[in-house]
């Protein structure tokens, strides 16, 4: 069967859209159905962010181009853009200050943020009391889920992991 | 063989079945992308680069309460057998294990377990900290890798940014580095054919959905992973609570799903989930797919109360025994791939004689 997008490459995957209530199914090419954002097994294959990379490079905004290929290779791995966009992968933290303006486009278009909300690391040795809250929150969580499921071995331990923390 | 009788429970304490909502849901896994500040991430890392890690890690992990007594386990120093049963048993990724002949483990590649919890090294980040857990448990989950993760924490130097969180070679873990699966049997919503407006569903809230072993990984015997796609920009509470929100409307169409097959053709479904289960009981040679699906059958039909008498742990325990690593490791030697139906065939006929209750 041949693509029903192009017509000319055999299709490979077949897509169901469900329109209005009605599912409609059409058999696609590699390359056509990457161009609709679709990850095929062999696009995954090659990189583990697939379709999205693709997908992002051709829907840049006009005027940024250059801001989404930086050239240059990262001080601290050696590793280029272009490393990057094959692999999918970063080589080192620094990356990510080298390459900040093109890896803030891709963070925003896919997690839809730059900013994290999460815990924060505080490095060992720093003289503050963060990562200790965190530790004592999870030890009390633990305690409080143990004595519910009446697993009172495992709840006199995490006492114990407390008690050495205060 | 790789001695298992180090790592408590076997690093299967899931398996029992104890957690909530066990008869729909396997288990729950949280996990957390971290790096150590200073070093290449293992993608461009070198030899001794993985070495450093790794001993860092260890020395991080035999002074904290999480992890006291844990098992270290070198990838780069088991057989393939062995690698691939750790893979069988969810503890350690496919990429760790390395099954592919010709493309070994690196070296450093390690995995660190005690009970639910553990952490691999050198996979794709430096550490993976995970916790696996029965039934759906996300906020015991948490409750431990968060725990585990403030304890490294105050002795690893992780590698995090003021504004993008924890740094992570693939920028889609970025942030909280947190991804939470649940793995959810749902036969009732693929019978009904119901199942892909549920998973199209999922996808527009935010959330993914793979196969039976994470990424990349087929859907076999209706088993569906359910996890959160995006790690930046919600904390973890949130992230986790949405995944439990949706994970319990899931539910709440699965049994609506079983609901419609009892009312609508009680007769195609009991014969169907008894099939599967004659099948397993009598079956000479079967093969993992089929295995799979007719342990998926069978599990409706507790589901159901249909068939009476096989726990879910014994169904749990099918699951993971019946992969060719596990019939090897059972076997004591490295079964050929034409060996392995009838070894399946034979350890779940006689798992089902001991363990299942005969027919009322």
């Amino acid at each position: 069967m041949k693509c029903e997008a192009c017509g000319e490459r055999d299709s490979v995957v077949s897509l169901t859209q469900v329109v209005e209530g009605e599912a409609r199914t059409v058999g696609l090419c590699e390359r056509c159905a990457a161009e609709k954002g679709i990850q095929t097994a062999a696009s995954v294959e090659q990189t583990p962010l697939g379709g999205f990379l693709s997908a992002l490079w051709k829907t840049a905004e006009p005027g940024s181009p250059a801001e989404l290929s930086p050239a240059g290779k990262c001080p601290g791995c050696g590793a280029s853009f272009a490393d990057f966009r094959d692999s999918g992968r970063l080589g080192c933290a620094e990356c990510y200050r080298v390459f900040e303006p093109a890896l803030r486009v891709l963070l925003r278009r896919y997690h839809g943020s730059t900013h994290h909300h999460g815990r924060r690391h505080v490095s060992p040795g720093t003289p503050t009391e963060g990562s200790t809250d965190d530790l004592t929150a999870g030890l009390r969580q633990q305690l409080r889920l143990a004595i519910e499921a009446e697993n009172f071995e495992l709840a006199a331990q995490l006492r114990d992991r407390l008690k050495e923390l205060a | 063989m790789i001695d298992l009788s180090l790592v408590s429970d076997g690093g299967i304490g899931w398996l029992d079945g104890s957690g909530p909502q066990s008869h729909l849901v396997l288990s729950t896994r949280v996990r957390l992308a971290r790096n150590l500040a200073g070093h290449p991430f293992p993608i461009r890392s070198t030899e001794s680069d993985r070495e450093a890690i790794l001993s860092e890690v260890e020395d991080a992990a035999a002074a904290i309460g999480s992890l006291r007594g844990s098992a270290s386990l070198r990838l780069d120093r088991l057989g393939r057998t062995d690698r691939q049963l750790l893979h069988e048993r969810h503890l350690v990724s496919k990429e760790l294990a390395a099954p592919d002949a010709d493309f070994p483990p690196k070296t450093g590649s390690a995995v660190l377990l005690q009970g639910h919890l553990g952490t691999m090294v050198n996979e794709e980040d430096h550490l993976r900290l995970q916790g696996l857990f029965s039934g759906l448990a996300l906020e015991a989950a948490w409750a431990g890798v968060g725990t585990l993760d403030a304890e490294l924490g105050q002795r690893l130097a992780f590698a995090f940014h003021p504004e993008f969180g924890y740094l992570t070679s693939c920028p889609t873990n970025v942030g909280t580095g947190l991804r939470a699966s649940v793995l959810i049997h749902l036969p009732g919503l693929v019978l009904t054919k119901e199942i892909n407006k549920v998973l199209q569903s999922l996808v527009q809230v935010g959330l993914t959905f793979r196969g039976l072993y994470g990424e990349g990984s087929e859907v076999v015997g209706n088993f569906f992973q359910l996890s959160n796609q995006t790690t930046l920009g919600k904390s973890e509470n949130e992230l986790l609570d949405h995944l439990g929100k949706i994970v319990r409307q899931v539910i709440g169409y699965e049994e609506q799903a079983r609901e419609v097959l009892l009312r609508d053709a009680p007769g195609v479904i009991e014969d169907k989930v008894w099939r599967a289960y004659g099948l397993l009981r009598y079956a000479r040679a079967v093969s993992f797919e089929e295995a799979m699906n007719l342990l998926s059958g069978v599990r409706l039909g507790v589901g159901l109360g249909l068939i009476p008498d096989v726990a879910v742990y014994t169904l749990n325990k099918l699951l993971v025994f019946t992969q060719p690593a596990h019939l090897s490791a059972m076997a004591g030697v490295d079964l050929a791939e034409d060996e392995l139906p009838t070894r399946r065939a034979d350890y779940v006929r006689r798992t089902l004689d001991e363990e299942a209750g005969r027919r009322p």
